[in-house]
């Protein structure tokens, strides 16, 4: 027996975002809008929290499933936000960020051999955690012709139909599309049509800026073959806290947390206590983070238009997805970090759709975003 | 749909946008921002457009002396807060004027180019209005925040430069 990887690790090739990012860290004095992160620190009421956790000494374990405090706080969130019932004591799993969420679901609800749908791009984790778990995956592409949205066409086509489950996420990372009440509604009717179970990732829910999120959890038939993931890295800028939820019915959250319980114990302590500041006195911070991040994305979009880039109006996350003016993305983005020293990601790194298109992230402070939107007029005159 | 308050904000986040750059930061046209800001500044809404300095960064052996005074003052049945605030703000060295409440009346901030300028000001101009009962004057040792701006070394942003 020699320290070889396992096949089913081997089959994972690396993220394709790993080349670029090691490209961008050899130079000095770029500006990056290819970062998947808020650029704003979490609030200070949330960092001070964490402090004084540590100063009582409070660094021991939690529950399995979370700290009970944090828990109803989430349940109230989520019903206040979003029309979610959650039950805390059964039906919320805190866990280290949302990626450990998904992760759990993959090997807890699916077995080797069932199929998930998975609408692309998306979030690089998805189809390497499905098939860590065994589990087939089916590609679905999203169109730029529908703005990056799942419609019934868009599922029917790739066969998502003959799929287990469909995973999901919007607002999106990495097109920042968003879906509307109505269009989510098309989605469910195809899952309760086709028998599919849902895990949507609502990490970026309080990050848009044209109409409010809806979760599909809370349409009919929809809250017993749903999970939604959701976490404090996105709208309260606290990724390195590494926090995130489930929920789900009972027997969902009992079975993920059947494989939490032994790999992870419990999310981490000190980020919890952070987190239920977060929830009762930062909401207005994300309030101002959000007024900052639509500014951003209007400024985006209107350069885009005013270069003659094409790029469809993003309503979420931190993120536009141009369509790229050359036929080779991955060549564009190089070049213009090799000559203009702006990083930004081909959209090919987040999967099948991707194609022909780049992340622009506006989670970067103005003065940076206005020189870069600079560089790259520049760069395709 | 932005709100003309937004320009307000931006304005107040950097005084130095232009109206172009304002009008790509929200759904302004760049011509119905000009129109707004016009108002604004018509309509005694915006007094002023200012830097932040901090003044320790500045290379120069010239110093700048800054104090916040309390002031205690008596009214009578002529005499309102409004008829000594005129008397007080027309001091060119009178940076700001607030009235506040508490243990004293008025809040002043003065500037002046030393100590002994400032401590004159305040012994000579302010202190022998006939109202003021008492004045105590803390000289500023060091600025640490100035109108929502830290003066600490700027933050590297440490993230990674490319992450999912």
């Amino acid at each position: 027996m020699t320290l070889e990887p396992a096949t089913r690790v081997d089959s994972v090739p690396p993220s394709g975002i790993r080349r670029f990012f090691e490209l961008a860290e050899e130079m000095d004095d770029i500006i990056s809008l290819g970062v998947g992160e808020p650029d704003f620190s979490a609030p200070w009421a949330a960092r001070e929290a964490a402090i004084a956790s540590l100063e009582r000494g409070q660094t021991s374990y939690t529950a399995n499933r979370g700290k009970r405090e944090l828990r109803e706080r989430i349940a109230d969130y989520e019903a206040a936000t979003h029309g979610l019932q959650y039950d805390p004591d059964e039906e919320i799993l805190v866990t280290a960020g949302a990626s450990e969420g998904l992760d759990l679901a993959f090997r807890a609800l699916l077995n080797p051999g069932d199929t998930v749908a998975i609408a692309q791009p998306c979030y690089v984790s998805y189809v390497p955690g499905a098939t860590f778990a065994g589990v087939d995956v089916v590609d679905v592409p999203t169109r730029a012709e529908d703005e990056f949205k799942l419609t019934r066409d868009v599922l029917e086509s790739a066969g998502a139909a003959d799929a287990d489950a469909l995973v999901y996420c919007y607002p999106n990372n990495p097109t920042g599309a968003t879906m509307t009440g109505d269009e989510i509604a098309e989605v469910a009717a195809f899952c309760r049509e086709n028998d599919l179970v849902v895990f949507a990732d609502e990490i970026y829910a309080d990050l848009t800026y044209e109409h409010d999120h809806t979760s599909i959890a809370s349409l009919p038939g929809m809250r017993e073959r749903t999970v939604v993931f959701n976490g404090f890295s996105k709208a309260f800028a606290m990724t390195g806290f590494r926090l995130g939820y489930a929920m789900a019915p009972p027997e969902a959250i009992e079975a993920m947390n059947r494989i939490h319980q032994y790999s992870m114990l419990s999310a981490p302590t000190t980020a919890q206590y952070a987190a239920i500041e977060a929830l009762d006195n930062c909401r207005e911070e994300v309030t101002e983070m959000t007024a900052q991040y639509d500014r951003r994305r209007k400024y985006v979009l209107t350069r885009f238009d005013e270069m003659g880039i094409d790029c469809f109006p993003a309503a979420g996350a931190f993120y536009a997805f141009p369509e790229c003016p050359w036929d080779d993305a991955d060549e564009f983005a190089e070049a213009l970090l090799q000559e203009k020293r702006v990083a930004v990601v081909p959209g090919s790194a987040f999967g099948a759709g991707g194609t022909g298109h780049l992340r622009v992230s506006y989670a970067t402070g103005l003065s940076d975003l206005k020189e870069a939107m600079a560089r790259i007029e520049s760069f395709i005159e | 749909m932005s709100s003309r308050r937004e320009i307000l904000d931006l304005l107040r986040e950097n005084a130095r946008y232009t109206t172009e750059d304002i009008a790509r930061l929200t759904d302004f046209s760049e011509s119905e921002v000009a129109e707004i800001i016009e108002e604004f500044e018509e309509a005694g809404v915006i007094r002023g457009y200012q830097a932040v300095v901090d003044w320790n960064a500045v290379e120069t052996d010239e110093e700048r002396v800054r104090a916040t005074v309390e002031l205690n003052v008596t009214l009578d049945r002529e005499t309102s807060y409004d008829d000594i605030s005129d008397r007080i703000a027309k001091f060119p060295e009178v940076t700001s004027l607030r009235l506040v409440s508490g243990d004293y009346d008025f809040d002043l901030e003065v500037e002046g180019d030393s100590m002994r300028e400032v401590s004159h000001f305040i012994s000579d101009k302010i202190a022998p209005i006939p109202e003021i009962t008492q004045t105590v004057t803390h000289y500023i040792m060091e600025s640490y925040k100035e109108q929502g701006m830290e003066f600490d070394d700027h933050d590297d942003d440490d993230r990674l430069s490319v992450s999912p």
